[in-house]
């Protein structure tokens, strides 16, 4: 299973023709207190760059962008009632979205983790 | 001679660590005094005003009576009395010392405007009364409106705004209203610069535009280059603050100025910071389309902890034309002055209100005030006042700019910003730094705004601080600077902990929100 | 200048620090062809006592609402306002703070607001109220705003019967947002035909009660059939003081209340400062899409209660363009005058407040339409009510002031053209039964 990152902080696994996203831990340190997640309703389809999610902190408001085309097959209802878990565990329980990718080869336009690194550093 | 050992010991027999004895047993700490919530306090059965006893007997409510009780507890008025004053004991003011947040304008609030809008002839009169039992009213309104046309160099001004962001959204609806009345539909893009407030956005958007930022110069303006690539015929106008929310002034105005109109735009101006020029520069020499005049900023009515405020709005020619309804006008034998209330009030095509932007005629008793300000300070002392503000910024700039960092170079206006490296390395953020003044007695400054400066802090001291009181602010200042650079960062992470409470726990507010006193469960089994 | 401490010794002093030679040159900024360099072409200053006597003489050219019988109402109504409530407001600590940014030293503001938002929760029957918009006009917008994006629909229907002030509001704040305002006409009999208007496009339905003419009206059957369409409901009032007697918004199924506060505790001001109460049900996506600012509950790091402004993530200065609304300053003051009245009120001073101003409207009511030629138009109502007059109640209005009396509002005015022999009259518990005679008698001069 593979990793890949936007330039927008935005984590993509891919599992088959499932990915899952979420926010980097540095998106999340950066927020501060995630307070709010507003998700996308399941059957939506989006294109890379779509505002597909809000993720709020006391502090901030920012949308979260589809990294890659694909429609929506399930979403992390938990962070409704629990929007730390975006802090405790950004690559974790913290996922936002699942998606049925529609195009893989989008993926090979996004950084790996040693570039992601560097992208942040 | 004769011993007497009675009475009160008059030495302090040891010292000893009060530490132990923090804690009380009300939860009050002296003079600062615990206070439940009404609803903890008061009941149903108590009321604190005396009325006559209701007849009873006639109803014509149509069976529209209400049933069952609200559950709005009352207080007699001695307790009512000391719930509000202990409350009121819990707040900053201006009354208690320097109030220096940035962009805006904490200035000393005299009582003699307060007296004046208490006059009955002005606090107690209806909007809709009959005209001729309300001619005093529509003068105030009418020299008040004189007073804001010569200062800010504008032929026409809309007194309805409730307040700075309704005069934006008064300003900019008129400019969409102009740009429809020519039929130019594709004129859908506002340049906001990146440093503006958030109300800038947000009421472009409520006027169905959509916003592009144009980025800060090195200089801390507007970078002309970028603003002069963004031009082009789907641009509706320019919303730009001056002086700006770095506390500069646009030197490049009156070219951004022709650049848009040439552009075919309009130029929206935030009058937030009008407190640094009146007197000394006319907005519409600056070639300004329309402009917000806060009267609880730059005319000293109070903030009263969030409002009401007042946001008359002035027009150039181009578009006063559009200016919402009501307004007042004289008569045609000029005898009297009456409101234009109805698009039916309104004589000839060229008049095109854009619409009403609130009922009744605006915020009267700001207008009282504000009017009461002005002709105490007079064109001398309004110059005089603006010159102050700058001056008493500038100080302060000059005393901190070897210990603090400076966002731009060079002297500021009414206003002075710092970034955060002087903090760097020393654990202590900006945040901190602020509550910290907290504890020294002081309501901090703006933080984190604007956003093109990094950890910001924006000083506004105003013209109504004496030079004594900027040098011990000043001093302080320096003083928990040093304190930040030795290391002693735990102050400022521990800070506030002399004020009424420590810091508040926003992040539990904001994930389970609890916004109103709900009775517990065991009372409302009673 | 009495407000500038400043000397000249200061200035010298402080330009020497500051190492520039005057005032003047602090502002070479300023495009030199933009510099004034005399005064602007106003009086000079004044003593406290000049300025007193000049505001006086404006002041003495208008009718005080005390001075006569007095009888004006279409959203704004002339209540007694207890001293203690002045007294309170002027408090230094209250009255020159600013926004309570700063929670550790704000909690006066903080927990006074908190108190304002329970309060009128309770009195509408919801169950959350914000902090205050401007004026009820401004809240009525900014629901129709609200009720817009929480149904993602574009059409708002009004009652013919919301005040038309209020109407104009609305529409001019939806205007450039492509939102349909449809209303019915002006109805004095009930809510005809506005049923009619609800469909699946309908966003909300927006209901005065009791109404510009006074009517109150019952928006249960209304509110079913606005949900069955998917549509909400907005309640709207201009007194508040009907709360303590008749149904609340929430009684009737309102989604959202909102209303002019200005009866309680913050007086006529021609017009304005007044205070908007702005209240829903407590639905997630509902006060995420509230206007305006918020107080909340939470804890100090030593664990103790404490108030904070919270959900700022829907306001401007955060969400910027994409704020629920470019509210910022409010009306922070006259909420607190409200909740300062309304606790000295409490639920018993507020149940007999509204039963007084019922009794003495209904005794109004009897005493005008017994005149010959008046008929009363609304057969249910609070403290107001229209009578329809032989002659043109314009004309009627300007020799009673004649007579002394300031007899209500021609119905004219708020629907130019229309309505003519329409009188909109209030009374409240500050009218005495002389009033009342002094009212009839002048009336029976000029019909007769």
């Amino acid at each position: 299973m593979s990793v890949k990152f936007t330039k927008d902080h935005e984590w993509v696994k891919v599992d088959g023709d499932e990915a899952t996203v979420g926010i980097t831990a540095y998106a999340a340190d950066q927020l501060g207190d995630v307070v709010f997640v507003e998700l996308p309703d399941v059957g939506k389809s989006f294109e890379p760059g779509d505002e597909m999610a809000v993720v709020e902190s006391v502090k901030a408001a920012s949308e979260v962008y589809a990294p890659v085309s694909g429609e929506v097959v399930a979403v992390n209802d938990v962070l409704e009632g629990e929007p730390q878990k975006v802090n405790e565990s950004a690559d974790g329980d913290g996922w936002f979205v699942k998606l049925k990718l529609s195009d893989k080869s989008q993926l090979d336009g996004l950084m790996d983790e040693a570039a992601y690194k560097a992208h942040i550093s | 001679m004769s011993m007497n050992t009675q009475g009160r010991p008059t030495r302090m027999e040891h010292d000893l660590d009060p530490g132990a004895y923090e804690d009380t047993l009300s939860g009050s700490r002296g003079l600062e005094q615990a206070e439940p919530l009404l609803f903890e306090r008061g009941s149903l059965d108590v009321t604190g005003v005396d009325l006559p006893t209701p007849r009873g007997g006639k109803n014509r409510l149509g069976g529209m009576k209400r049933e069952g009780p609200i559950g709005l507890p009352g207080l007699a008025e001695p307790e009512a009395m000391r719930h509000y004053v202990r409350l009121s004991r819990k707040n900053y003011a201006i009354d208690l010392g320097l109030y220096p947040l940035g962009s805006c304008t904490m200035k000393h609030n005299p009582r003699l405007n307060e007296k004046m809008a208490r006059l009955p002839g002005f606090a107690d009169i209806h909007p809709l009364q009959p005209e001729q039992t309300v001619q005093g009213a529509y003068k105030l309104i009418e020299e008040l409106a004189r007073w804001l046309m010569v200062l800010t160099g504008t032929p026409a001004v809309a007194m309805s705004p409730k307040a700075g962001a309704h005069g934006e959204l008064c300003g900019m609806m008129a400019i969409r209203a102009a740009l429809d009345a020519r039929g130019e539909t594709g004129r859908r893009r506002v340049l906001v610069p990146e440093s503006a407030h958030g109300t800038n956005p947000a009421t472009a958007v409520q006027c169905g535009f959509i916003t592009d930022e144009i980025p800060a110069d090195a200089t801390g303006r507007v970078d002309m280059e970028a603003f002069k690539a963004k031009l082009g015929d789907d641009v509706a106008g320019i919303m730009l603050t001056n002086p700006n929310t770095c506390g500069l002034f646009e030197r490049d105005i009156r070219e951004i100025a022709d650049l848009i109109h040439e552009a075919g735009g309009y130029f929206y101006c935030d009058g937030a910071n009008f407190n640094a020029i009146m007197g000394r520069v006319r907005p519409g020499d600056l070639g300004i389309d329309a402009m917000h005049i806060n009267l609880h900023k730059t005319f000293s009515t109070p903030h009263g902890g969030g409002g009401p405020g007042s946001g008359p709005t002035v027009f150039s020619e181009a578009l006063a034309p559009y200016a919402p309804l009501p307004f007042v006008v004289q008569t045609e034998d000029g005898a009297l002055l009456r409101m234009a209330e109805n698009e039916s009030d309104i004589d000839g095509d060229d008049i095109q209100p854009f619409g009403r932007l609130t009922a009744f005629h605006g915020q009267m008793g700001m207008f009282t005030r504000a009017l009461t300000y002005m002709m105490s300070h007079g064109s001398d002392g309004l110059k005089q006042a603006s010159g102050d503000a700058v001056l008493n910024a500038n100080y302060i700039l000059a005393r901190l700019k070897d210990v603090m960092t400076p966002a731009f170079e060079g002297t500021c206006m009414h206003e002075a910003l710092f970034d955060d490296r002087f903090l760097k390395d020393t654990g202590v953020t900006t945040l901190d730094f602020a509550k910290a003044m907290i504890d020294e007695g002081y309501h901090p400054m703006t933080m984190y705004f604007p956003l093109v400066v990094h950890g910001a802090m924006l000083i506004e001291p105003t013209e109504t601080e004496s030079k004594s009181g900027l040098d011990r602010f000043c001093d302080v200042l320096c003083g928990l600077t040093d304190a930040a650079k030795a290391g002693d960062a735990d102050r400022f992470k521990a800070a506030p902990v002399h004020a009424p409470m420590r810091r508040l726990d926003e992040t539990r507010a904001a994930r389970s929100p609890v916004l109103r006193w709900l009775p517990s469960e065991d009372d409302s089994k009673n | 200048m009495r407000y500038l401490p400043l000397t000249p010794a200061d200035r010298q002093a402080m330009l020497e620090k500051i190492g520039v030679t005057s005032i003047d040159a602090l502002f070479t900024d300023v495009p030199e062809a933009a510099r004034l360099h005399g005064p602007v072409d106003l009086p000079p200053h004044q003593t406290e006592l000049q300025v007193e006597r000049a505001l006086s003489k404006m002041a003495a050219e208008n009718i005080a609402a005390s001075s006569v019988p007095f009888f004006v109402g279409a959203g704004a109504y002339k209540h007694h306002v207890p001293a203690t409530v002045d007294h309170l407001i002027q408090r230094s600590e209250f009255l020159t703070s600013y926004t309570p940014y700063q929670p550790e030293i704000s909690q006066g503001t903080l927990q006074t607001l908190f108190e304002f938002q329970t309060q009128v929760a309770l009195m509408t029957g919801m169950d959350v109220a914000n902090a205050s918009m401007y004026d009820g006009s401004t809240a009525c917008g900014e629901a129709v705003l609200m009720a817009a994006r929480v149904t993602k629909r574009k059409k708002a229907v009004l009652a013919g019967s919301l005040h038309p002030h209020y109407a104009a509001t609305t529409r001019t704040t939806a205007k450039y947002l492509d939102i349909d305002i449809v209303s019915s006409k002006p109805d004095l009999d009930g809510l005809s035909g506005i049923a009619d208007l609800i469909d699946d496009e309908t966003a909300c339905v927006v209901i005065q009660t009791p109404d510009v003419f006074g009517r109150l009206h019952d928006l249960t059957e209304i509110a079913e059939k606005a949900h069955q369409h998917g549509a909400l409901v907005i309640s709207v009032f201009t007194e508040a003081v009907s709360l303590g007697l008749v149904k609340s918004p929430g009684d009737m199924g309102a989604d959202i209340a909102v209303g002019e506060g200005q009866g309680i505790g913050v007086g006529l001001n021609f017009g304005g400062p007044y205070v908007g109460l702005f209240a829903c049900k407590n639905d997630r996506n509902f006060i995420r899409n509230m206007p305006g600012r918020l107080a909340g509950e939470t804890v100090d790091a030593d664990g103790r209660r404490g108030y904070v402004l919270t959900l700022s993530t829907r306001e401007q200065h955060i969400r910027r363009e994409k704020a629920t609304s470019n509210i910022c300053t409010n009306s922070g003051l006259c909420a607190l005058a409200f909740t300062i009245h309304m606790t000295l009120l409490g639920e018993k001073g507020l149940t007999t407040l509204a039963q007084l101003n019922h009794e003495t409207a209904c005794d109004l009511a009897d005493r005008l339409s017994g005149i010959a030629g008046v008929d009363l138009l609304t057969d249910s109502f609070f403290n107001e009510f229209a009578l329809r007059l032989p002659k043109p109640a314009a004309g009627v209005l300007d020799q009673l002031v004649e007579k002394g009396v300031l007899g209500g509002i021609a119905a004219s005015r708020l629907y130019p053209g229309e309505l003519d022999d329409v009188l909109i009259v209030a009374a409240t518990e500050t009218n005495t039964d002389d009033d009342l005679a002094a009212f009839e008698t002048a009336l029976r001069e000029v019909l007769s």
